[in-house]
């Protein structure tokens, strides 16, 4: 069982203009095998509750548990997939998925079995022993998802991971990592601003509100799985995607109010 | 159809070489590159000829003349001995600074703590220019080596750290984040990945800061010493021998290519993964 849970985290900057609310009382909990997706208006504080779930950023307020447990550092039990400059450049491509296993010590033949598997599994074959550099950018995200899971992490934590790529890469990308998750359930909290993404990917979709980030709506997506590329033309799909387009442009004409109050 | 109006690319000369940031075929680049040279010695040749006054023709010799005096300086002056006390100073120097400022730097960039001790000293002394220690060096060290080798470690330390520090400050915050997700301790996270990220570069600024440590030693040798290219060069201008100081300069020149390509060779082979444009 992987649940990962937050609980009434705040999270505040004090700067020179005052106080500055990023997000403001969050809860929420990612039960065992779910894929959940936050999507919100940019600057609406999503990434930094990313941040936070990894551990790599303190609240100001709250905690966040993992299967019923505080966390207080980062660690590999939370593995997590960033936008860019995630892969190491000097490691080759085997050798930055079998980063973690050579962290935890893991027997090499055991490592070497991991990550051949993983390089298949993601559709790397060939690239095994190329360098980061030499990759595109979509083979990149790829490996760092594959780098991820080689740690085989309890949570999932994806910050805008294909926010990088060109739209036709992005829908491989995605259609992927669905068959991977249906794989391996694995616990997957997901950032992301592309609301189709998020509808296509996840079970459950928490929108954010402009700052200070509060979740204002959670959504269940009843999509049936195995979700495949019919499903962005389904009725439902459409049907959600408005709903969705709808809060997230009334956030953001309210957070481009609030600038203007503020100028 | 009527032929006429199919419209056919253009591969005029203002297309090929005046197009800002294109490139141009091969072998132009080549003809450019040697045409240079010649261009340079050409115009050195024909400015030598051109000089009558016997007085003044001493001081613009031609070069030829210069490629013989050199010969003449290996083999009757023996300039090698020169330009190998010239070479131990300068690694002498190099290395000290370097073996400090390199971990130094790379402190200082990862550690706010160190960066707010060190930085505000370092930053000043760097724009105190090395050669105007010169006199007080003498006054505490004499005119030995040491007083050469403090001048270059002065003159490369200073800016070295800085750089190395700025390299190092540089390190994106994800590479680092990503590591830790992967399970890394502090110490992981510092050696197999910190380090590792500012190999390069760091490289790259030991080559930028091994060209400033000659003219460093040159100043140093010019003003007082008994062996090295500057005091060779000071000598020969004693003795009203322009062609042997153009001989010494040039020999400089060579010394610092060979430097800079073995600097380029050592890059090549210990990053292979880095993707360089040509240079």
């Amino acid at each position: 069982m992987s649940e990962i849970q937050i609980a009434d985290v705040a999270m505040r900057f004090r700067t020179r203009r005052g106080e500055v609310r990023a997000l403001e009382r969050i809860s929420l909990t990612v039960p065992d095998g779910q894929f959940a997706c936050i999507v919100g208006p940019s600057g609406c504080g999503k990434s930094t509750l990313l941040m936070i779930a990894a551990g790599l950023v303190t609240p100001t307020e709250g905690e966040v548990l993992l299967n019923g447990k505080v966390t207080l550092e980062p660690g590999a039990d939370r593995g997590m997939v960033f936008q860019s400059y995630s892969l190491f450049p000097w490691l080759s491509v085997r050798r930055n998925i079998e980063f973690g296993p050579e962290i935890k010590k893991a027997p090499p033949p055991d490592r070497r079995k991991t990550s051949s598997e993983l390089i298949r599994l993601m559709r790397l074959d060939g690239f095994a022993d190329a360098y980061p550099s030499a990759l595109s950018g979509g083979m990149k995200q790829r490996a760092a998802i594959a780098r991820a899971l080689a740690n085989d992490p309890e949570v999932l934590l994806m910050d805008e991971p294909f926010g990088a790529l060109d739209a036709q890469t992005r829908q491989i990308m995605q259609e992927l990592l669905t068959d991977i998750w249906q794989r391996y359930r694995k616990t997957v909290l997901f950032v992301t601003h592309d609301i189709e993404e998020a509808i296509f990917l996840g079970d459950v979709i928490y929108v954010m509100t402009s700052r200070p980030g509060r979740i204002r709506t959670t959504l269940k997506v009843d999509i049936p799985r195995p979700r495949t590329f019919d499903t962005l033309t389904g009725p439902r799909f459409t049907e959600l995607r408005n709903q969705v387009v709808g809060i997230i442009h009334e956030e953001s004409l309210k957070a481009v109010e609030s600038e203007l109050v503020r100028a | 159809m009527p032929s006429a109006a199919r419209p056919r690319r253009r591969r005029g000369f203002t297309r090929t070489y005046l197009t800002p940031k294109q490139a141009i075929p091969r072998r132009a680049r080549v003809i450019l590159a040697v045409g240079s040279f010649v261009f340079v010695v050409g115009v050195w040749t024909l400015l030598a000829a051109l000089v009558q006054n016997p007085l003044s023709a001493l001081f613009v010799p031609s070069p030829y003349q210069v490629v013989l005096t050199w010969w003449d300086m290996m083999v009757n002056l023996a300039f090698y001995n020169d330009v190998g006390w010239s070479t131990f100073r300068i690694l002498a120097g190099f290395l000290l600074a370097a073996v400090v400022a390199v971990p130094l730097g790379l402190l200082m960039g990862s550690f706010e703590a160190v960066r707010s001790f060190f930085n505000p000293p370092i930053n000043a002394i760097r724009y105190m220019p090395a050669s105007a220690f010169i006199p007080l060096l003498i006054l505490l060290q004499g005119l030995g080596e040491d007083e050469k080798i403090t001048i270059i470690w002065i003159g490369v330390f200073f800016q070295l750290v800085l750089m190395v520090m700025d390299i190092a400050h540089r390190v994106p915050d994800e590479m680092l984040n990503v590591a830790y997700t992967l399970g890394a301790s502090r110490w992981t996270v510092f050696y197999k990945v910190f380090l590792p990220a500012t190999f390069p570069e760091v490289v790259d600024a030991l080559r930028i800061t091994m060209g400033w440590a000659w003219t460093y030693l040159i100043v140093a040798e010019l003003v007082a010493a008994e062996h090295g290219i500057g005091s060779f060069i000071l000598i020969a201008e004693r003795y009203l021998r322009a062609d042997r100081i153009i001989a010494a300069i040039i020999t400089i020149g060579i010394l610092g290519l060979i430097t800079d390509t073995l600097f380029a060779v050592i890059h090549r082979l210990a990053f292979p993964y880095v993707q360089k444009v040509r240079a």
